[in-house]
């Protein structure tokens, strides 16, 4: 798994090299954003905050020949409630999930996730859009729309379209994105008082990325569990959902041996492999030591 | 090399207008064209912290912005900070508890510090861990500059400004 983690880790190996040059646009609308992609041949990369980008430019892991900033789109920007939904502009940053009062209320597991992505100045410069689209598999906000069914709103030539958390993320950095087309925002149902929520991830020291990863969102109008949704971050090419651990949640009231069935499917759910610092059984072992916790502080505090 | 940019910015309150190639950082920017070398360069990919300045009031990576990115925005420096005397407390603190000692990581920690004790409340000493978390230093052990930052939130909580520490001798 190439993770960022990784990139960092290349600066003992690797001269440190700035980034290839490249042409530089800042169009104002989103049509204007993806003509400049068609008109660079494809050879352009879009920038917003720029977190993870500018570092693979900076190793030349990636020397696209144009760059399209997308930072000051304004139909890229804005939090606001539709509904049953929040949506969420492309360009909100982590900071934003951290801080403002709507995803609070209306999307807590963002609110929840925040402080664990990176480091404050980091924060004040990715944007949520940046980190989905990027899909990163360690990251935290990716796991995050599999946990509330979100969706992504993609502008492409052809229009818009929607696709949802399941169905968007396909592989380590890969998603439904087609070359050219842009995240517009991200549409999350709307959290309700019956809705509880987690998030907690095991990292070696606090802001580097996690060994494993956990977001849960329960829909529990009483004291039975009606819904729930589970993700993992950092246990394979993608987030992953916990489906099994999901149904022995089900119908359950979140007592022990709830908890515990739901420990035990998670071999069901997780396929890590074998990495050189961490073997899969290990890391099998940590996602299920991390759902025990979450599940515990759920239901300690229902 | 690919063609120039013009480029528009306010740095440290001053309008500045220039050329850059694309694909040059604000922190080489700020460096190279503005000779305004307080923000340091160290790892240039975001992991360091050296190079942290204000983008637009909040503290971001000089190194993982590129200038034409900047364009149109307000740019604070240690520089202008020191200028400003807004961090003079700050800097008087690390000063006297040892805060720095080689000094590399010092202009990052105190743009770090800066932004977080302009949030409203007192930090605790693990919320100042945390807001440090992205900022090395090699030298310190880090303890002395949250106890330097520590004594600052308390001060300020307790209704002296920055301003005060300026004219004093170190």
């Amino acid at each position: 798994m190439v993770t960022n983690l990784d990139w960092k880790r290349t600066i003992g190996a690797c001269r440190l090299l700035k980034a290839r040059a490249f042409t530089y646009v800042r169009p104002a609308t989103v049509a204007e954003a993806i003509e400049a992609f068609a008109a660079a041949g494809g050879e352009a990369s879009y920038i917003a905050g720029g977190q993870s980008l500018v570092p693979a430019l900076a190793l030349r892991l990636q020397a696209p020949e144009c760059l399209i900033d997308i930072a000051h789109i304004e139909a890229l920007r804005g939090i606001e409630r539709q509904g049953d939904r929040l949506r969420l502009g492309a360009l909100t940053r982590h900071v934003d999930a951290h801080d403002d009062p709507l995803i609070a209320q209306y999307a807590p597991l963002l609110r929840l996730a925040a402080p664990h992505v990176a480091h404050p100045a980091i924060r004040n410069r990715g944007t949520l859009g940046g980190s989905v689209a990027l899909a990163d598999p360690a990251s935290e906000f990716p796991a995050m729309m599999l946990a509330m069914d979100a969706e992504m709103e993609i502008a492409g030539p052809e229009g818009t379209r929607r696709v949802p958390a399941d169905a968007f993320f396909q592989d380590v950095y890969q998603t439904a994105i087609e070359p050219g087309e842009l995240l517009v925002a991200i549409h999350v149902p709307v959290a309700g008082p019956h809705h509880r929520c987690a998030f907690d991830e095991l990292a070696r020291r606090r802001g580097d990325y996690a060994l494993v990863g956990c977001g849960v969102m329960l829909a529990m109008p009483g004291d039975v569990i009606d819904d729930a949704r589970i993700a993992f971050l950092s246990v394979g090419p993608t987030p992953v959902r916990a489906r099994a651990a999901e149904t022995a949640l089900s119908g359950t009231r979140l007592d022990e041996a709830a908890i515990r069935n739901a420990q035990i499917a998670l071999s069901e759910d997780l396929d890590p492999s074998d990495e050189a610092h961490m073997p899969a059984t290990m890391r099998l072992h940590l996602a299920r030591v991390l759902l025990g916790r979450v599940l515990g502080h759920l239901g300690a505090t229902a | 090399m690919s063609a120039t940019h013009p480029i528009s910015l306010s740095v440290n309150g001053e309008e500045i207008s220039r050329l850059v190639e694309p694909r040059e950082t604000l922190a080489d920017f700020l460096r190279r064209d503005l000779q305004l070398t307080g923000t340091h360069t160290g790892c240039e990919m975001g992991v360091c912290g050296a190079c942290l300045v204000l983008l637009d009031g909040r503290p971001v990576h000089a190194c993982l912005t590129f200038a034409v990115q900047a364009s149109g925005a307000v740019v604070e420096t240690v520089e202008g900070l020191t200028e400003s005397a807004e961090i003079a407390d700050l800097q008087r603190a690390f000063h006297e508890r040892n805060a720095l000692q080689c000094g590399f990581c010092t202009p990052g920690m105190l743009v770090s510090a800066h932004g977080l004790l302009t949030r409203p409340g007192v930090p605790s000493r693990e919320a100042i861990r945390d807001a440090l978390s992205g900022n090395y230093c090699r030298c310190t052990g880090y303890e002395a500059i949250v106890d330097a930052i520590e004594a600052v939130a308390r001060r300020r909580a307790a209704g002296e400004s920055a301003v005060r520490f300026l004219e004093e001798p170190a």
